[in-house]
């Protein structure tokens, strides 16, 4: 049996029971990337480069390796030639080769007995540099006369006589610029920057890695992806990706950023050069701040121009971005989504990706979106205000709705964007006095969101509960979800489901948690594998009716005749199918494997209200609103969880949050202290409005909601300052300095 | 390394003379130990100063002051209701640092012996004009507590030093005293600018005023030229304008990844204005 279309009344779906691994995180019982220990097992640690740019002469291990409990070294000798494309991107960021490319970047890993040993091993690693000239900036790495950081980086997109630093080019657009331009009555051009932002996830990275000399090995790893490091990992090595079984350990925050691997391949590495003992390895936040990815910097050249009664007549803009010393910045994306929002006739993009002496860039939730958000939203709130017109009301008349041919080319299905912009004007937040150096800032944003490959079981216990079996590690409560999703479709309790994500060894390939994928992929596949055990119930019921299996329907638990003509049985529950399932065909499980493409976007408008310092130009949010199209909430309290941690990590990026380089190219706010990420006290309640525009792709109308709430911050907040000082600051972060030098600034 | 656990302060100061390496004492750790931690420093001997019972008590002083023992915690410093009384902006200070689990460590002592120009601790012990005891080789001195810091990192203790606790005078008739900082956030964070001011009033004119800076040059900087620019005024407009020169006239501030010298400069008046009024609304009673 199968389920017609997408259901609209709920038993489970839309409440809000305590997730299940929720006793064991707050109690300290769940075990992340660092709480295993297993008998004989090594330490790793990393030798880093201090120097943004070097070329490697020598490295010396000898001391190292005569000290005592010092077991083994590896560098770049150690792991095989011949890699290409991602995978020898991904080889020499894990280990440099000839040159280090960046301040922390690692060239040498050492295992010993104890930590502290590995420690002071890693420190008698002797390494010969010759440093070499460095950039750190996006425009002046593209610059004539910039440091080459690898020739022949560049692929066939880069038009000729770009910069070698310059390694993707992409451009796209439709209609006629100059005519959408001359209908306009205000055109504004304006050029903005974004720094660097970090993940920031609380726990850094760990894993504990174990390779005999046949390939063969074990992993536990704090990580987004398990198969995505068993591929990586397997790849880096030169082993087969089967030889390796990686098990998720929980996780402490990922955003996008332990979707790849730093630390793993070295601790296999290690192991197998260790004669197969397991090694632990943990990075200090000073490690994952120097060396794992944060997103790329971004410089943007943006060109909008509007009717005097708010039509959007044309767009263009220029996207560079650099994502450290390897191709990768998330530029396709930006120049995809940087007037996404709107329906618009004549729109170009022009994107360049830019190597530049920085850590290699990992996914940071909606990677590439919140900097093009930046920059459009920020001209679209000016020419409004220039034109005196409603930024709500503007955004509303443009809007992209089903049926719009989105700005990087396909056709709209159902989406919500209409429907945020009107549940933020009706909200409260909207209409609330400001006081004296008080601002509103208005901006909506959009992720595309993602399906990728799934693969996912449930089985059914001998008691009648169930258990679901996903790929997808658990980040922000898809346990919860996974169980309410299941709860509905058997119609079982919640409390009688058990999620497990399981090791690569249990399932087939499953992509990341990441694309803001797993509730629709994972949700998804855990329903059909939920009908696909329903089938094999109600056959088991209706042989023992001795009637047609398409005879019995599945309702609340229990296989029913499915009508006066199939017979008359009292409803069988699952609990008595499942007590005699030995004797009636052996175990019911039911499993799913696809790539779905039926995932959908989700837009979300912000609605935020600051007020400025004048004196020290020191911003405090007042007010924080958060509307987003969830498709379905499934879980509706992790719903509002996720609208809220990506508006915070958003207002983290706006204000205060960079990655500082001195002249020396070396990263100098390596930690918590200068990194400076929001603190509780420094928010209010981030009130969200959960809009519904079903998806019609998922069972159940599903979108992902994870990325999308990083998007509007930025533009918001920047608007909101520019209505509280009068001032419009197109850089990134709004740091009290560069607020109050531009309050202070007599000019416009 | 070696750690130690001196009974008394002359038994902490004589290991610390005999040691040949690298030596630093140990109170509530949350600076020394983030050190080891980072790698920074790897003392040859670790002085243990937390068992010597004189240093965890906080006593009133015959005249009416207080003193308060080198281990004493900010925690200990915050629940005391009387000296919060007495010097809200001194225990204001110690209180800025680090998050609740810090302040049950955070000691006042070693906030002013790690040396820090931006240490919140210090400015309200100067501005409150408080001394400190030192004990060493050459026996026992009373130091004021603006004689310490010597540049960033570093103090005017010599080898075999040891502070055994700060004296704070008496707090007297219509005194009031203020701390306020800058930092980008609203906590967890290091100041840009730190700013203490201690008055004395009669009726509504200063009659006393003393103004320290942090984090504006390479030590906490008592201001004496901000001090007179409010003395016999009532902190009217135009005073608090000459006292916001004066301290920004003061400055000598760097440009790093925590804030520019013209933004540090400009900060260090509109603070010092904005603290002298919380002072002066203390010491008329008012409890701002």
């Amino acid at each position: 049996m199968a389920l017609d279309g997408p259901k609209t009344a709920y038993k489970y779906i839309g409440t809000t029971p305590d997730r299940p691994d929720g006793l064991d995180k707050v109690t300290g019982r769940a075990r992340y990337g660092a709480d295993i220990n297993v008998p004989g097992m090594l330490h790793g640690a990393v030798v880093r480069s201090p120097h943004a740019h070097a070329r490697i002469l020598k490295i010396d291990a000898t001391k190292a390796l005569a000290m005592e409990g010092v077991k083994a070294v590896v560098t770049r000798a150690d792991f095989p030639d011949g890699l290409d494309g991602e995978d020898w991107n991904l080889q020499e960021n894990c280990m440099a080769g000839e040159k280090a490319l960046y301040d922390g970047h690692a060239v040498a890993a050492v295992a010993a007995t104890s930590p502290l040993i590995a420690r002071d091993a890693a420190k008698a690693i002797v390494v010969d540099y010759e440093p070499l000239p460095h950039v750190t900036d996006v425009d002046a790495a593209m610059a004539e006369g910039a440091p080459v950081i690898r020739d022949g980086a560049a692929d066939f997109s880069v038009p000729e006589g770009m910069h070698p630093n310059v390694v993707r080019y992409f451009e796209s657009g439709r209609g006629e610029l100059e005519k959408g331009f001359a209908e306009a009555d205000l055109v504004i051009e304006k050029s903005f920057t974004t720094e660097a932002a970090h993940q920031g996830y609380i726990e850094p990275q760990a894993c504990l890695g174990q390779m005999g000399a046949d390939g063969r090995g074990e992993m536990w790893v704090t990580t987004q992806g398990h198969w995505f490091v068993r591929r990586m990992s397997a790849a880096i090595l030169g082993t087969e990706a089967t030889g390796l079984r990686v098990t998720p350990s929980e996780i402490g925050g990922g955003f996008g950023g332990k979707t790849t691997v730093f630390i793993e391949p070295l601790s296999l590495a290690l192991s197998r050069k260790a004669g197969g003992k397991p090694v632990k390895m943990v990075m200090t936040r000073g490690e994952v701040l120097r060396a794992t990815g944060p997103t790329a910097s971004a410089s943007m050249d943006v060109k909008m121009g509007i009717t005097k009664d708010g039509r959007i007549t044309a767009a263009s803009g220029t996207f560079r971005m650099q994502g450290g010393a390897f191709p990768g910045a998330p530029v396709d994306v930006t120049t995809m989504l940087a007037f996404g929002n709107y329906d618009i006739e004549h729109v170009h993009q022009v994107g360049y990706d830019v190597l530049a002496n920085r850590p290699k860039q990992a996914a940071y939730r909606a990677p590439g979106a919140p900097m093009a958000a930046f920059a459009t939203e920020s001209v679209l709130d000016e020419l409004c205000r220039k034109l005196g017109l409603d930024p709500i009301d503007t955004r509303l008349k443009n809007a992209a709705r089903e049926g719009t041919r989105a700005t990087f080319g396909p056709k709209y299905g159902p989406i919500g964007l209409v429907e945020t912009l009107e549940a933020a004007k009706a909200h409260a937040n909207y209409h609330a006095p400001l006081g004296p150096n008080q601002g509103r800032g208005v901006a909506s944003g959009y992720w595309m969101n993602h399906g990728g490959e799934t693969s996912a079981s449930v089985a059914i216990s001998e008691d009648g509960t169930v258990t679901v079996s996903i790929g997808t590690p658990d980040i922000g409560g898809s346990r919860a979800s996974m169980a309410l999703m299941a709860a509905e479709a058997f119609g079982v309790a919640y409390e009688n489901v058990r999620v497990n994500i399981s090791d690569t060894g249990a399932l087939g390939v499953n992509e990341p948690t990441h694309g803001s994928r797993a509730t629709f992929a994972s949700g998804l596949a855990t329903i059909r594998a939920a009908e696909d055990c329903i089938t094999k119930l109600c056959k088991r019921a209706a042989d023992k009716w001795g009637i047609d299996a398409e005879a019995v329907t599945w309702e609340d638990g229990c296989a029913k005749p499915s009508g006066p003509n199939a017979g008359e049985f009292p409803p069988m529950p699952i609990a008595e199918i499942a007590a005699e399932m030995g004797e009636t065909g052996g175990p019911i499980s039911g499993h799913f494997e696809d790539t779905p493409a039926g995932f959908s976007g989700s837009f979300g408008t912000h609605v935020v209200d600051v007020e400025v310092d004048p004196e020290t130009g020191r911003t405090t949010i007042l007010r924080y609103l958060v509307v987003q199209d969830a498709g379905k909430a499934i879980h509706p309290a992790y719903v509002e969880g996720q609208f809220q941690g990506g508006a915070v990590q958003g207002i983290g990026w706006t204000l205060n949050e960079e990655y500082i380089y001195g002249q020396d190219g070396r990263l100098q706010n390596a930690g918590f202290l200068d990194y400076r990420v929001p603190v509780a006290s420094d928010l209010p309640m981030i009130d969200t409005v959960i809009v519904e525009v079903p998806n019609p792709g998922h069972p159940y109308g599903v979108r992902g909601v994870g990325e999308t709430g990083i998007t509007p911050p930025l533009p918001a907040i920047a608007n909101a300052v520019r209505e509280a000082t009068g001032k419009r600051i197109t850089d990134l972060p709004l740091r009290p300095s560069r607020v109050l030098a531009a309050i202070r600034d007599k000019g416009d | 390394m070696n750690y130690h656990t001196p009974e008394t302060f002359e038994d902490a100061a004589a290991i610390a003379a005999r040691a040949a390496g690298t030596t630093r004492f140990l109170a509530g750790g949350t600076d020394v130990l983030v050190q080891l931690r980072s790698d920074l420093v790897t003392p040859d001997d670790l002085i243990d100063i937390k068992h010597i019972p004189a240093a965890k008590a906080i006593t009133r002083t015959g005249d009416g002051g207080w003193r308060i023992g080198a281990a004493v915690s900010g925690a200990e410093m915050t629940e005391n209701a009387a000296l919060c009384a007495d010097w809200p902006g001194l225990v204001e200070g110690m209180d800025l640092i680090g998050s609740t689990q810090v302040q049950g460590r955070a000691t006042l002592v070693g906030n002013l012996c790690n040396g820090s120009p931006a240490a919140d601790g210090v400015p309200g012990l100067i501005a409150a004009g408080c001394t400190v005891t030192v004990i060493g080789p050459k026996g026992s001195r009373e130091v004021a507590v603006e004689e310490i810091p010597a540049g960033p990192g570093k103090t005017s203790l010599a080898k075999g030093e040891v502070i055994t606790g700060v004296t704070i005078p008496a707090r007297g008739q219509h005194g009031g005293d203020a701390y306020l900082r800058f930092i980008p956030r609203t906590e967890m964070d290091i100041a840009v600018v730190g700013c203490a001011v201690n008055l004395r009033l009669d009726g509504d004119t200063v009659t006393e005023a003393r103004v320290v800076l942090g984090a504006v040059a390479p030590t906490v900087r008592l201001v004496p030229e901000a001090g007179e620019a409010i003395l016999g005024t009532t902190l009217e407009a135009a005073a608090l304008d000459r006292l916001a020169e004066a301290a920004s006239a003061a400055c000598q501030p760097i440009d790093d990844k925590r804030g520019t010298i013209e933004f540090r400069t400009h900060v260090a008046g509109v603070l010092a204005r904005r603290a002298a009024k919380i002072a002066h609304a203390r010491a008329k009673g008012g409890t701002a």
